[in-house]
């Protein structure tokens, strides 16, 4: 494996190189007011056949759904279908411009009516907002619509969000951005919510629960109904982390559960890609008395004879934008093609099989790591990664997997089980990967126990080795020394390292 | 129709090896009142019919000529060249999450790493972070980087009211959930950065203003830092990256943060996103910044190598007491972004950012010569970027539907949506997309209005 560094767009600049051109100007040019140009900008300067090659030579050491195996556990790396890349392409979808006059724009506002509407019917939800561009962004549009309910009712003194302690990071974080103290309450040794401390946390002061559903376990709540009532009883909301729902969808609807208020994440449960990190969509479905309160504009549709006509609508409550014009909308488009793709029998069938993926795994993997709750999961799974009396911990189980060629689970979440390791398989990987993930599995447990120190120095097989972390946070080096060096010097270190 | 690859075979298989005969008998613990639910949805298409039903849902807009389309008002139609949507295409990089297993992530770390050393250089800032969800939300988080650094003791922002609405909008539903913060500018009749900088005084988190500004003016920033320094405020610069290519970096006149919305490096304007949220600021503020942060190592060899930092300041590890709650991104926007600088390069970002000045000033000479029409009215000598207002003779909607129907061209924006003031007055922009024809066309269909 060739394990040389990829030298930086700045160590392949070289003076004078241009890697697009550009018309010459074909208007009387205008002079230029001198006072306001900079002298200099230190971008690279490459040919087009360098970014080309550079960029295909960063692409090989890098992982996807594409490469491979990739059960990270909460974020549903599922397969990302290839005509919803070529859909979102289109050029009346992706040149048209958010301004432009709404008859000029009526398939787009169409196409997230429909999704509005459709979301809403998978939900159990009242009313759909798509503005949030993500799912925090979502729990945080959730979080202030709950807020301005209370208040608008007259009732200030609800400060308090509660949160479980498997939660996502996010919530308690959301709560925060969105003025409240969150609340941490404990789980049960079934690993729900414990319902007494539920209980005992609700008064006056609560505003509401985050509750993922299901949970961060990967276990349905067993006493969901429970929970969301003695929040309501309370005058509390009921707010849903949408992040698993891939189990639920056409499975159970939290609007029907009684939840007030839900983001779905379309980069997870509708498949549109991950993109590294982003960008997603985090749309907000709310039951009838939080219509209102919803960010705007949401879409409309006014029906005058035999003709149809689709509107941007402001809430007449609503908290305001969370972002500009109406979110993600090539998002929109991915996720839209994804629901027109499958029907309901056939995404009830995704959730379906993600559960039986997962159910599968953990059942194939019970023998060699610790299940801390060995009961029927729903999408997702926590197992302890750590060998009992080798020292071998979940990380390095995880870096081991790098080298059989699989994405590891995610790690050390959630908090409350130690060594975890949390395991989404999804729906669209076959059974021979599933034996196989299963396997290698089995056999690094194995070397764990006969050479553990070959597991806790993986990962051996990729194109660098552990990377310092400590180092990165204590001598931050967060831009490329080669361009405070200036672009215009080809740095004869490149690739010598 | 599904993605499901497995055959009835193996599902049996599956099934015993769980002990269990049906796929249902996994939801016993979903309560049975609310268990599978029938779902009113349409029936499902295969792969050949999706592509048709959504080109027929895509004919529903008017078709698009980004060459005879002027609006702007924050997002742009430019040039994108072919090496960014190959980029982009690349499985590896777009089929993959956060790059929380570095090992099998140096592409896209390093990737992001020189974004934000590009991003850096644009903007004359010290750090970059990886990406926010749009410049809006960007901005919004600059905010409350400002309020932080205030300590909970500097409950002011000022803002421009030449700081596109939509994204003013965007602070105002951020601030909700902080007691501290009261916005001047914003609602105040503010005319001027003179008049902004009266504004400042001890109480004061943010002085907050964009350049080139909505309407397209490039004010004079001198001095702007100075005072909001002098009472202990930040300085924070919306930006345009086109801009930046021949005009001064923020970081040359004393911003602390910069935000910009990188939607013009690169990528689509599809209907108003996904666009991309750069945000940048000075070295003595990195660990106040929201997002994910790139940074080099090296690897138990010593080789060279990039991990995700400092992120202790994340929600994923401070929970309640976190920076912010950004997890998702726009990660894959930024790396067009870089795909595009790395392109175009130092030289062709300028050309890019020339063709834009020189083309909007043709354009705006040409309409100004018009009888009834009137460039720039409240700023006819301040020099402009790319766009600029044009006061019209008869109602923006008016303008814009003679425009669309016997032109085939796309009007500019309609400013009286957000100030009310400014009844008959257009924003329109020009950019190196527009060829000198597609500006004549326009100056001609204008003509036809003129009084």
């Amino acid at each position: 494996m060739n394990r040389a560094p990829i030298p930086t767009v700045y160590e392949l600049s070289v003076s004078g190189r241009q890697g697009a051109d550009l018309p010459l100007c074909d208007v009387p040019q205008t002079q230029l007011p001198m006072s306001l140009l900079r002298s200099d900008c230190a971008l690279p300067e490459l040919s087009q056949i360098e970014v080309v090659r550079h960029y295909l030579a960063l692409s090989q050491r890098n992982f996807g759904v594409d490469s491979g195996f990739y059960p990270l556990g909460s974020c549903t790396m599922k397969y990302n279908p290839k005509a919803n890349e070529e859909i979102a392409r289109i050029p009346a979808f992706a040149d048209t411009h958010p301004l432009q006059r709404p008859e000029t724009a009526q398939g787009n506002l169409a196409l997230m009516y429909e999704l509005q509407h459709w979301l809403a019917e998978i939900g159990g939800f009242a009313a759909v907002s798509l503005q949030p561009s993500a799912g925090a962004h979502g729990e945080f549009t959730g979080l202030l619509m709950m807020r301005a309910y209370h208040r608008e009712r007259g009732d200030f003194g609800r400060t308090r969000i509660l949160i479980p302690d498997s939660a996502h990071g996010t919530n308690p974080a959301s709560s925060t951005m969105a003025g409240f103290v969150a609340v941490e309450l404990p789980s049960d040794t079934r690993g729900n919510i414990d319902l007494e401390a539920v209980q005992a946390a609700c008064d006056d002061s609560v505003a509401g629960i985050m509750l993922t559903n299901p949970n961060t376990l990967g276990l349905f709540e067993e006493h969901i109904e429970k929970v969301v009532h003695l929040v309501h009883q309370c005058g509390g909301l009921v707010y849903g982390d949408g992040a698993n729902m891939n189990a639920l969808v056409g499975v159970a609807r939290p609007g029907d559960l009684g939840f007030d208020v839900m983001h779905y994440n379309l980069h997870k449960t509708f498949a549109t890609p991950h993109g590294g990190g982003g960008p997603g969509a985090g749309p907000v479905g709310v039951s009838a008395r939080l219509a209102e309160f919803l960010p705007g504009p949401v879409i409309g549709r006014r029906v005058e004879g035999q003709s149809e006509r689709y509107v941007a609508i402001e809430p007449k409550k609503s908290i305001g934008r969370v972002s500009t014009h109406f979110g993600n909308f090539g998002m929109f488009v991915r996720a839209y093609a994804y629901i027109r793709r499958h029907g309901a029998a056939g995404l009830r069938a995704n959730s379906e099989h993600a559960v039986l993926n997962a159910n599968y795994l953990r059942v194939k993997l019970r023998d060699a790591y610790k299940l801390p709750f060995d009961r029927i999961n729903m999408h997702e799974f926590v197992c302890q990664g750590s060998i009992e009396d080798t020292g071998v911990r979940a990380l390095d189980v995880s870096k081991r997997l790098l080298d059989y060629g699989f994405h590891p689970p995610t790690n050390y979440f959630p908090l409350i089980v130690p060594e975890a390791l949390m395991i989404e398989p999804t729906e669209t990987e076959s059974k021979p990967t599933l034996d196989a993930f299963a396997a290698a599995m089995h056999e690094i447990a194995r070397e764990a126990r006969s050479d553990s120190a070959l597991v806790k120095t993986a990962p051996h097989e990729t194109p660098v080795r552990r990377l310092d972390e400590v180092r990165a946070a204590r001598q931050l080096v967060l831009t490329d020394r080669a361009a405070t060096r200036g672009a215009t010097t080809r740095s004869t270190q490149a690739g010598n390292k | 129709m599904s993605y499901v690859p497995h055959t009835d075979a193996e599902r049996r298989e599956m099934l015993a090896t769980l002990g269990v005969s049906r796929i249902d008998a996994l939801f016993d613990d979903v309560p049975a009142h609310v268990r599978f639910p029938k779902l009113s949805l349409p029936p499902p298409l295969s792969e050949l019919e999706i592509l048709p039903e959504m080109q027929r849902l895509a004919a529903r807009n008017a078709a698009v000529d980004p060459t005879l389309s002027f609006l702007g008002a924050g997002t742009y139609h430019h040039f994108r060249p072919a090496t960014v949507d190959y980029v982009l295409s690349r499985g590896e990089f777009y089929t993959s999450y956060t790059q929380y297993q570095p090992e099998v992530s140096q592409g896209m770390l390093q990737a992001l790493f020189e974004y934000q050393s590009m991003v850096c250089a644009l903007t004359g800032m010290e750090v970059s972070n990886a990406s926010h969800y749009d410049g809006a939300t960007a901005l919004a988080e600059a905010v409350l980087l400002a309020l932080s650094v205030g300590g909970g003791k500097r409950n002011k922002i000022i803002l421009s009211p030449v700081i596109n609405p939509q994204y003013r909008a965007v602070i105002r539903t951020y601030l909700r959930g902080t007691h501290a913060a009261t916005l001047r500018g914003d609602e105040d009749a503010i005319d001027g950065l003179e008049q902004l900088k009266s504004l400042l005084d001890a109480d004061c988190a943010a002085l907050v203003v964009q350049n080139p500004n909505f309407f397209g003016q490039c004010e004079a920033m001198d001095g702007l830092a100075e005072a909001a320094h002098r009472v202990g405020s930040l300085l924070i610069v919306l930006a345009d990256p086109i801009a930046l290519g021949m005009f001064k970096s923020p970081g040359e006149y004393g911003a602390d943060i910069v935000v910009a919305d990188g939607q013009s490096l690169g990528i689509p304007p599809s209907f108003g996103g996904p666009h991309l949220g750069i945000l940048a600021a000075r070295m003595v503020h990195v660990r106040r910044m929201s997002g994910h942060l790139v940074g080099e190592t090296v690897d138990a060899d010593g080789r060279r190598g990039y991990v995700l930092t400092l992120a202790t300041r994340e929600q994923h590890i401070r929970r309640a007491k976190a920076t912010s709650n950004i997890c998702t991104n726009a990660a894959v926007c930024a790396l067009g972004a870089a795909a595009y600088l790395a392109t175009m390069g130092k030289r062709g970002l300028g050309q890019v950012a020339e063709l834009c000045y020189h083309k909007s000033h043709y354009a705006a000479a040409e309409i100004g010569k018009l009888k009834g029409f009137v460039v720039n009215p409240q700023a006819p000598s301040q020099p402009f970027f790319k766009e600029f207002v044009v006061r019209l003779p008869r109602p923006v909607a008016e303008v814009n539907r003679h425009l669309q129907e016997r032109h085939g061209i796309v009007g500019g924006y309609d400013l009286a949506t957000d100030y009310p003031h400014l009844e008959q007055h257009m924003l329109l922009a020009v950019t190196e997309v527009h060829p000198r024809a597609s500006i004549d066309r326009l100056v001609q269909a204008l003509s036809e209005l003129s009084s």
